[in-house]
């Protein structure tokens, strides 16, 4: 074929809105981290293991979750990661600003991790297994933003 | 087991090969390996298509190389995963006695799309999407855990690295062939701690495809069969906080499964090369030892002593590995492809001395599900 200059069909900036149903136990979470700013947890009956955020089966037992449980709000890092550059944000479309702080974090009394943003004002205080509580929104939405990001306590 | 490989097809791993569509790339890659295996698209009677409609920006992608795959007037499937998970459906229905030739392939163009957009999509939307977890993230939060726990070091991942783009350098279809050193890596910008740009696989496109037949059929083409040993996949918890990041489960089941399908007691001393899923350095250092290829944490300090080196006792990626091409979905159905070429003698100046390899897949988040393949020279 001749030389020909390759031509790109662009998708345009048309979008998909989704409704995300969060389901029962989802809003459960959601309740009560909007309204009492608490995180609430669920044990399986058989492995006793404390699931945050709370879901129906445990999927270690296949065992259906009822036993809802307070966990945190305060935890340990677990391991983290601290952003150096400027991914997009999925949210906003613009570039996010660098560094930032992303941990998975062992809330007291659960068993899973729970993942959020970690302030790095004194970076070297971020570590795993520094001891962490989280700082709440002062709007109250009922969604995961509800949650600034937790920062490290000595 | 009765099944074997007869035909293997590759296009080059491009940043950007933007003068293909999907189809043409899967048009290239399927009349390779119908060349390969010296027979022609009617002696193909069923067809797996592999593909991501994220990845592909359509709905039902794997209908978008239909025509190329040759799927009319014929049974197709689809998977949607890694290439190595579609080709154990391929190599299941071969099996099953109703088919007798298996055409799978596997394409992706990470050049069409932000990646990080894509890849974030994967993770839940009600409880992690917002927050802007993406791949290369997600597998920095991974690395830190593993190495905080094994003490495997930034120098050693960095070494993964550089091993694999020199080994590049022999493979006419790697993208990114270079000769680089530990502090170029170590150098290299930071994107997430504790991963640097060149401690993460690129972004790429291509396309591979295979084609699995019975042994009947085996016996009737001249192409050099390369047989199926051992296959097995299995997965992990969905929300990264469910696991043990710094631990393989998945992988060692799968593994353990295959090698006891393959007759393999010691896989150290009986698998002479593999082709492992190293989309960033330190996932190298984990699968070979989820695999069995190396002890819990001790996979870099072997990597140190140059055994996973192309001339080392066991090579690891000789073909240059995910880190020098990275075509998301194809990319571990080209880990099996590298290893049917080796097998066969065929791998030109990378070619090492085996007779039987791993070829390892991938499948979600930070090694959610893997699938393990043993090839062999004899059945």
């Amino acid at each position: 074929m001749e030389n020909l200059e390759h031509i790109i069909i662009e998708s345009g900036k048309a979008v998909q809105p989704f409704h995300y149903s969060v389901g029962m136990y989802g809003s459960k979470f959601f309740h009560e981290l909007k309204n009492n700013r608490k995180f609430v947890g669920v044990r399986c009956p058989k492995c006793k293991k404390v699931y945050v955020p709370p879901r129906q089966v445990c999927g270690e037992c296949f065992m259906e979750m009822k036993d809802f449980i307070e966990v945190g709000p305060k935890g340990i890092i677990s391991t983290f990661t601290i952003l150096r550059f400027a991914f997009i944000d999925p949210e906003t479309g613009l570039q996010k600003p660098v560094p930032y702080g992303y941990g998975f974090i062992k809330l007291d009394g659960a068993d899973t991790l729970f993942q959020h943003f970690i302030d790095v004002t004194e970076e070297s205080k971020v570590k795993i297994g520094a001891r962490v509580e989280p700082v709440f929104s002062k709007e109250k939405k009922g969604t995961i933003k509800d949650i600034l990001y937790f920062r490290i306590i000595d | 087991m009765d099944a074997a490989i007869i035909g293997i097809g590759m296009t080059t791993i491009e940043k950007n090969k933007i003068a293909c569509n999907y189809a043409d790339l899967a048009w290239e890659a399927v009349n390779k390996a119908l060349a390969d295996a010296s027979i022609t698209i009617d002696d193909i009677d069923n067809v797996i298509t592999t593909s991501s409609d994220f990845w592909d920006g359509r709905t039902i992608s794997c209908m978008a190389v239909g025509d190329a795959c040759a799927l009319r007037h014929k049974n197709c499937s689809a998977v949607e995963g890694d290439g190595t998970f579609g080709a154990a459906y391929g190599l299941s229905r071969t099996l099953s006695g109703d088919y007798k030739t298996t055409l799978v392939t596997a394409h992706s163009k990470g050049s069409e799309s932000i990646s990080s957009i894509i890849t974030n999509a994967a993770f839940d939307p009600i409880y992690e999407r917002s927050l802007g977890l993406d791949m290369i993230s997600a597998s920095a939060i991974q690395a830190k855990q593993y190495m905080n726990v094994t003490g495997t070091t930034s120098e050693q991942l960095a070494l993964v690295s550089c091993k694999n783009h020199k080994n590049a350098k022999d493979n006419p279809y790697a993208q990114l062939p270079m000769d680089i050193t530990v502090n170029d890596v170590l150098n290299s910008e930071m994107i997430a701690e504790p991963l640097h740009k060149l401690d993460c696989s690129p972004v790429s496109d291509g396309c591979c495809a295979i084609i699995i037949a019975n042994a009947d059929f085996v016996k009737k083409v001249k192409a050099k069969p390369v047989w199926i040993k051992g296959v097995a996949f299995c997965s992990d918890a969905y929300f990264m906080g469910d696991r043990d990041l710094t631990k393989t489960i998945a992988l060692e089941n799968a593994a353990k499964k295959a090698y006891v399908m393959a007759g393999i007691t010691n896989p150290e001393n009986e698998i002479d090369i593999a082709e492992i899923y190293d989309a960033f350095t330190y996932q190298e250092l984990m699968w070979i030892e989820g695999l069995g290829l190396a002890e819990y944490g001790n996979a870099g300090k072997l990597l140190e002593k140059g055994i996973f080196n192309r001339d080392g006792k066991l090579p690891v990626n000789p073909s240059g590995g995910l880190l020098s091409g990275h075509p998301v979905i194809a990319a571990g159905l080209y880990r099996i492809a590298e290893i049917v070429l080796q097998i066969r003698e065929e791998a030109g100046a990378r070619q090492v001395n085996a007779k039987r390899g791993i070829a390892h897949g991938v499948n979600g988040i930070c090694g959610q599900s893997h699938c393990v393949w043993i090839l062999d020279k004899e059945k």
